[in-house]
């Protein structure tokens, strides 16, 4: 019964198909010898291929090319020439650090400290959410209210953190009302901090569905032999579910690295525009139209961000264990 | 069958239709209205960032010319990406004086015919000639005189004297200084040099649009009387590092809170208290003034950092839709949109019509400096100074006149701006 249900609703889409372009469904009749077992799955995988081909390896390659040009002022002129990735990198081979070096370690630093936040945190209400919610209803109210910093925009939030962190702002005034400072605390805005904040405040739920998903997957009579074989709560958590979750974790540090390392409006907004990233410089190269300049940004960093992603995929194989 | 049926009523329509376009036409033609309407109204898309976007503009030039206009605000950074790269996108634009000089090369915009712009040889001296009130302007960085006039209309260099052709109208320009919370500073502030004191450390700001950031700091260098430049719109290599070097040392010592990079960004930076000195624009002090905090746009003994803006059309807008854009721009000179951007406190290139457009008293306040017989309104007829006020920095001929340098692009702008990523990466 259940196998013949398809058969029926796709005769059912024939008839209401039929009388609209009868022509079209004898050739589709007729052609179906044509395509041979092996080609269809390449015909399947055909669409997205097209789309990944044309909006993105494409313009990778364009990139790419392009930051082997050469620009003035106003125009770009094709070339081959090295000038965008020596002047990145001027001034780095002459001991002392050069900009872009600089601006590496610090993009590497809010992207070390983001992970080293959210990673925990992730983990815990994925946890929280696998082993601990047992209605699916509850789990799903909760899980949208994970979703929560992304119904409002980013004007919005840059707007609200300043009454919140500002001088003057909530946190501040509590703080000297309660006499736990004596001076306000500027640290709390247009710092690292706040980049990071805002970083782990909207990026945690990146983490939580890939743990969430690995989570769900474990056998929970592992966790029952390993509680009959003697192991403490903390000794299941360390041996047995950790590792198990490992390429949740991986995925979640994957998506969460590569969304800081590209960043430059969180980083803009909350650093007060004094803090460095990549993304940022790359970002001020386009607004000023040096297209090549930034190109070479670019590929400098997509091979960077690569060459993580290359590691963590070493440290745990996220295919086989998929 | 039933498109079939939908095509033949199209067709069976359509010569009505244009039946009664033709007679409609015919019945304007005989009312002797201009010929641009013969076909129903145009449509201008008006590129330009939001300073001169307004709707009471729009609705103005709707009710009187019977041009419809579509605003396209983007950054300035987008104005130029997009009329090098777009220029068919839009059908007039309005670009700083500074974005001239980079879309100009392109052939992307083509120069006005003065002949049919009477208007234009009514435009203040302050922008033909860097005159006012018998001062000579400060001219370092790209003044509006130096590339106001093209050799012809699809030159790609600028001429140095008047000619028959326009690279722009201008239709705002302005006296930028440093904006101040004097309830915070509470000392007179007279020099740029404040910028970069110790004394506000953590509490200043800059812009972070490195063309004019720089010019801000370049203006502090020099009244700290480390520097004196040959012309701060125009650096050499040697003035850039040196420039950046003091911002960076500045910054480094905390002197900064944040940079700002729009509008609202300066309007929130002054109004929370982060910040009590910076760079600023005048209609951002003026927003934080409304919202009932104290901010002063601070004349300052070293000048001011001016800006002028203007309408260009680019090469791709041609017959009906160029003559609407001329008939735009002469419609922009005749007075009533002065007089509109004069009240917000920019200053308008045709100054007599816009006079005729104000009133006695908004003009004596505006424009000569006097204090306000009644209370000063904005457009949408919320108080913005109360009577008895005087503008900041006082009359048109003492502002203007005390203009130091205007904003611009240097010729070693790829340097500039690899030095300040260098400078955020600090």
């Amino acid at each position: 019964m259940s196998s013949s249900r398809p058969d029926a609703a796709g005769a059912a889409v024939l008839d209401a198909a039929a009388p609209l372009s009868p022509e079209a469904g004898i050739a589709a009749r007729s052609r179906r010898p044509a395509v041979g077992p092996g080609a269809a799955p390449f015909l399947q995988a055909a669409p997205l291929a097209l789309v990944l081909l044309l909006f993105l390896v494409l313009p990778l390659l364009v990139t790419a090319a392009v930051s082997l040009w050469d620009y003035t002022e106003f125009t770009l002129v094709p070339d081959v020439t090295l000038r965008n990735y020596r002047e990145m990198f001027e001034g780095c081979l002459s001991g002392g650090a050069c900009s872009t070096l600089r601006t590496y370690v610090s993009t590497f630093k809010l992207c070390a400290l983001t992970l080293a936040v959210t990673l925990p945190l992730g983990f815990a209400v994925a946890f929280f959410l696998a082993f601990h919610v047992r209605s699916d209803s509850a789990r799903t109210a909760l899980f949208l209210l994970c979703t929560a910093p992304f119904l409002t925009s980013n004007v919005i939030r840059m707007i609200s953190w300043i009454p919140l962190l500002g001088r003057e702002g909530v946190v501040n005034r509590a703080l000297l009302g309660s006499g736990a400072v004596d001076r306000p605390l500027d640290w709390l805005l247009y710092s690292e901090f706040a980049v990071v904040l805002a970083f782990v405040h909207l990026y945690t739920l990146f983490v939580v569905v890939p743990v969430f998903n690995s989570l769900m997957r474990i056998d929970r009579r592992l966790i029952e032999a390993a509680r009959d074989a003697g192991a403490t709560g903390r000794q299941t958590l360390v041996h047995v579910v950790l590792p198990l979750s490992k390429p949740g974790l991986a995925i979640g540090a994957i998506f969460v690295a590569t969304l800081v390392m590209g960043d430059f409006v969180t980083v803009g907004v909350m650093g007060g525009q004094q803090i460095a990233s990549v993304g940022k410089a790359i970002q001020t190269h386009a607004a000023y139209l040096q297209f090549p300049a930034a190109a070479a940004q670019s590929v400098v960093l997509l091979a960077v961000v690569l060459l993580m992603i290359a590691a963590l995929t070493r440290l745990v194989d996220v295919r086989r264990e998929l | 069958m039933t498109n079939s049926e939908g095509a033949r009523t199209v067709g069976a329509t359509a010569p009505r239709r244009a039946l009664l376009f033709g007679g409609a036409a015919a019945a304007a033609g005989t009312l002797a209205a201009p010929a641009v309407h013969a076909q129903g109204p145009v449509t201008l898309r008006f590129l330009g960032t939001a300073v001169n976007q307004h709707r009471a503009i729009k609705d103005k030039v709707h009710e009187e010319l019977g041009i419809v206009v579509e605003y396209i605000a983007v950054t300035s950074d987008d104005v130029v990406r997009r009329a090098v790269t777009q220029p068919n996108s839009f059908d007039v634009m309005d670009l700083e004086v500074w974005m001239a000089r980079r879309i100009l090369p392109t052939g992307n915009i083509i120069g006005l015919d003065a002949k049919r712009l009477p208007l234009a040889s009514e435009m203040t001296p302050v922008l033909t000639r860097g005159e006012v009130g018998g001062r000579k302007l400060g001219s370092q960085g790209l003044a509006p005189w130096k590339i106001l006039y093209l050799e012809g209309r699809e030159a790609k260099t600028f001429a140095g004297a008047p000619t028959e052709w326009l690279t722009l109208i201008p239709t705002v320009y302005n006296a930028d200084t440093l904006g101040i919370r004097p309830d915070r500073v509470s000392r007179p502030i007279e020099s740029w040099a404040e910028l970069l004191n110790p004394e506000f450390r953590g509490r200043a700001s800059i812009l972070n649009v490195p063309a004019i950031g720089i010019m801000d700091a370049a203006m502090a260098v020099e009244a700290s009387g480390r520097h004196r430049y040959a012309d701060k719109g125009n650096m050499t290599r040697a003035e850039i590092d040196l420039t950046m070097a003091a911002l960076t040392e500045a910054k480094r010592a905390g002197q900064f809170r944040a940079f700002w990079r729009d509008f609202n960004e300066s309007v929130n930076l002054m109004a929370s208290g982060e910040v009590v000195i910076q760079s600023m624009w005048s209609p951002a002090v003026t927003k934080v003034r409304s919202m009932g905090v104290p901010c002063v746009y601070q004349p300052l003994k070293e000048g001011y950092r001016a800006w002028a803006q203007g309408i260009g059309i680019p090469r791709t807008t041609t017959g009906r839709r160029q003559d609407a854009a001329y008939e735009f721009i002469n419609w922009f000179l005749s007075g009533w949109a002065g007089a509109f951007l004069n009240r917000q406190g920019y200053y308008s290139a045709v100054l007599s019509t816009a006079q005729k457009h104000m009133e006695p008293y908004e003009w004596a306040f505006w424009m000569e400096g006097k204090p306000a017989e009644r209370d000063i309104r904005a457009p949408d007829g919320t108080v913005m100074e109360k009577a008895g006020a005087v503008r900041d920095g006082g009359s048109f001929e003492q502002r203007m006149g005390s203009v130091a340098c205007w904003n611009a692009v240097m010729d070693e702008n790829d340097y500039m701006v690899r030095k300040w990523n260098e400078f955020i990466a600090a």
